[in-house]
């Protein structure tokens, strides 16, 4: 018998003969787990404002840079950013509407680039797909103002830009706004770890700078 | 229950509980070469471990505490995440086809392992067919448990842990001694110790402070990151439904190895399937705040099978049994299998905080390791694991999942009870105790008459605990103290305390 075989036939054996029938027929096909009592919640409701300053409250407690500004100032805001960073050669995602940068400042567009070369970058611009105010959380879902996983790891300045409308209070919200089949990442503040006596310490592997800029609504 | 396994198949030397074979012997990292008491009279001898696992697990319960404390519907949430893992494991078999269907669909390619040996085996071919002699690893529980590592190395493959704490172990030559932070054992100053003795590359003027250790780190895994060929990683979920795989990290060491090599190869325990997508929103919520205290991790990583253009060319997903259909075949036991790896059970332990990691003998220490490698292992070759603890029940409490890790502990010393019965063994002083006071307990009479002939053993005490008992009680007090009987038991107290027509809280006496 195959491992797979022999591994399937133990696992029926072992849960007895209610095996192979999932709760509800055809739920299984539907992708839903039975009865299961969800009597969390799923909704908050809450103006754009709260949850935008919800949201830069929980970045800030994770060390995240935060700045708030709106659509009118949001290129002033990202020449800010970078002249303050320092930054001379920025990786973007290629469909990422980038407004003019500052003298001096080089946004390539990201060209399959090997991670030797994006280490070479002094840091990666992206939009976000959807943010969850509650946890602080930023997720990208590598759609084209966002590109692909590597050039917002590899750099070690991360500039994203989160608009008001992509921010939900929590992360069931969230979960059901993204899709399973697209590379997720869920960013919370900076790379950080607490493994020396549960200390935290900022930026270790990934960007040890995340600078976000909220952009408000109107 | 159903009992069809086939014995012919299990690898030599397995054993097997109701047909099931356990995890190998010889093989990994689930039994210790001593039992408990033994091996945590060492653990409670060394004061420095315990005073750094006192500091650690303080702070990391107030940390939890609080994040947890902040959630309204926690508890709606718990309840939904155990509901979850019930159903998963009563159809763990569909599950699990429909996620080796959606990953394959995905190009990805899913390999079944029946136990440590083989899983060890497909990992090792699997780096050899991508032509590489070394690999980047993601932290992993599963391959700590089935001594992947070694088995690496003994192919002439070298496998870099990347998470730091993994990397102070393997440095370090040591063992992890907590799941969540396997260095929780070691101070900064060891810590520093090791850097500069094995990295090579560290300046010699290192410091002990964390962030200059962190940093020490990042430069010395960095070149490995950027230049591997291969990356092996755990999972925390994956989605049958929709074949995504789920990462949950801080530093970021996570995504390096997920995303960077060409070759991705991830090895899960075949409890790790969850049924549906938005079940990930539920797990999402519990684990970080169970996990490190806060409201998320840094780092969640997601992804299904191959994105052109994006990652890994290659997905390798080896499925693996090793004892967890032994574990599924107990109906008590099989909520261990529920398990997320927050290590909240071990950061609330009064025994664990004592004795720390090792003395537990397995990669999974804790309570949740004293119920789950006895499984896994079959119960004669972790005895004593399901007896390293007082039961109080801090464990439970704190569960996101809701393990009811006392009851299963209760039962599997039952268990352990019966399987020495059946061998031929006379039973052992303690399941002559378990049963006389079960007997005591069934009657009120008995048990007042028993309390009273208690108060007796105060004059075993003179005053303090009671170090040791006469045979065949002895057994009893070798590796326990017996707390002084009460002078007055709390049924005589109540009954002076609360007789008709006197008003409570006239004391005539201490209840004590």
């Amino acid at each position: 018998m195959s491992a797979r075989d022999e591994v399937l036939s133990r696992i029926r054996a072992a849960v007895g003969a209610n095996a192979g029938a999932p709760p509800g027929g055809d739920s299984l096909a539907a992708g839903t787990s039975g009865e299961v009592p969800r009597d969390y919640r799923i909704r908050r409701e809450a103006s754009e404002g709260e949850l935008i300053d919800l949201l830069a409250d929980r970045l800030v407690g994770y060390r995240a840079t935060v700045r708030r500004t709106s659509q009118a100032e949001l290129a002033a805001a990202i020449r800010e950013a970078l002249t303050q960073r320092r930054a001379r050669r920025v990786v973007v995602p290629p469909g990422l509407d980038l407004p003019a940068l500052p003298p001096g400042v080089q946004a390539v567009a990201d060209d399959g680039f090997s991670a030797q070369e994006l280490d070479g970058f002094d840091g990666a611009i992206t939009a976000a797909a959807v943010a969850v105010a509650e946890t602080g959380t930023i997720i990208l879902d590598g759609s084209a103002d966002q590109g692909r996983r590597a050039i917002t790891l590899v750099p070690d300045y991360h500039l994203c830009i989160v608009r008001a409308d992509q921010v939900v209070a929590l992360v069931p919200e969230a979960i059901r706004r993204l899709r399973p089949d697209r590379p997720l990442t869920l960013i919370s503040g900076p790379s950080a770890t607490s493994d020396i006596e549960l200390e935290r310490v900022e930026g270790v592997h990934g960007p040890r700078t995340l600078h976000v800029i909220l952009v408000d609504a109107s | 229950m159903s009992t069809n396994g086939d014995p012919g198949a299990a690898p030599a030397g397995s054993m097997t509980f109701l047909g099931m074979p356990t995890a190998p012997r010889g093989v990994g990292h689930l039994r210790g070469s001593e039992p408990f008491p033994v091996a945590a009279r060492r653990g409670l001898a060394d004061t420095q471990q315990r005073r750094n696992l006192a500091k650690a697990t303080a702070s990391i319960r107030a940390k939890r505490a609080a994040v947890v404390g902040e959630v309204p519907d926690w508890e709606e949430l718990r309840e939904a995440a155990r509901a979850i893992k019930a159903a998963t494991m009563a159809h763990l078999d569909r599950y699990l086809e429909q996620l080796e269907a959606q990953v394959t669909a995905r190009g990805g390619v899913v390999h079944w392992a029946r136990d440590a040996g083989e899983a060890n085996a497909i990992v090792v071919g699997l780096v050899r067919a991508a032509g590489a002699s070394e690999a980047v690893k993601v932290k992993s529980l599963a391959t700590d448990e089935i001594g992947l590592n070694e088995a690496l190395a003994a192919a002439g493959i070298q496998a870099h842990e990347t998470d730091l704490a993994e990397l102070i172990v393997q440095l370090g030559q040591d063992w992890p001694s907590h799941i969540l932070v396997p260095a929780i054992h070691r101070n900064r100053a060891e810590i520093r110790e090791i850097f500069l003795r094995e990295m090579g590359d560290v300046d010699p003027g290192l410091t002990d402070v964390p962030a200059a250790l962190a940093e020490a780190a990042r430069r010395h895994l960095r070149r490995r990151f950027l230049s591997a060929k291969v990356g092996i990683s755990g999972a925390n979920f994956a989605v049958a439904d929709s074949g995504a795989l789920c990462v949950v990290e801080s530093e970021g060491n996570g995504r390096m190895c997920l995303t960077l090599p060409e070759t991705l190869i991830t090895v899960m325990g075949i409890e790790k399937v969850i049924p549906a997508w938005r079940d990930l929103e539920v797990f999402l919520q519990l684990l970080p705040r169970s996990s490190t205290g806060e409201r998320m991790n840094p780092y969640t990583s997601i992804w299904t099978g191959v994105t052109p253009a994006d990652g890994p060319r290659n997905f390798h997903l080896v499925l693996l049994d090793n004892g967890r259909t032994a574990a599924l075949a107990d109906e008590t036991g099989r909520s261990a299998l529920h398990c997320i790896r927050c290590s909240a059970c071990m950061n609330v332990c009064p025994v664990y905080e004592r004795a720390g990691g090792h003395a537990y003998g397995s990669i999974y220490p804790g309570p949740i390791g004293a119920i789950l490698s006895p499984q896994l292992t079959g119960i004669e070759d972790n005895p004593s694991l399901p007896y390293a603890s007082s039961l109080c029940g801090a464990c439970y409490d704190v569960c996101p999942v809701k393990i009811d890790i006392p009851s299963v502990l209760v039962h599997l010393r039952a268990r352990h009870v019966e399987a020495a019965r059946h061998v031929g063994l006379l039973p052992g002083p303690e399941a002559i105790t378990m049963a006389a006071a079960a007997w005591v307990m069934a009657s009120p009479a008995r048990f007042a008459t028993a309390q009273r002939a208690g108060r007796i053993g105060r004059a075993l005490g003179r005053g303090g605990p009671i170090r040791s008992l006469p045979p065949p009680l002895s057994a009893w007090t070798r590796s326990r103290d017996l707390p002084l009987p009460a002078a007055t038991s709390f049924r005589d107290w109540w009954r002076r305390d609360h007789q008709p027509g006197k008003a409570p809280g006239q004391h005539h006496g201490e209840p004590r």
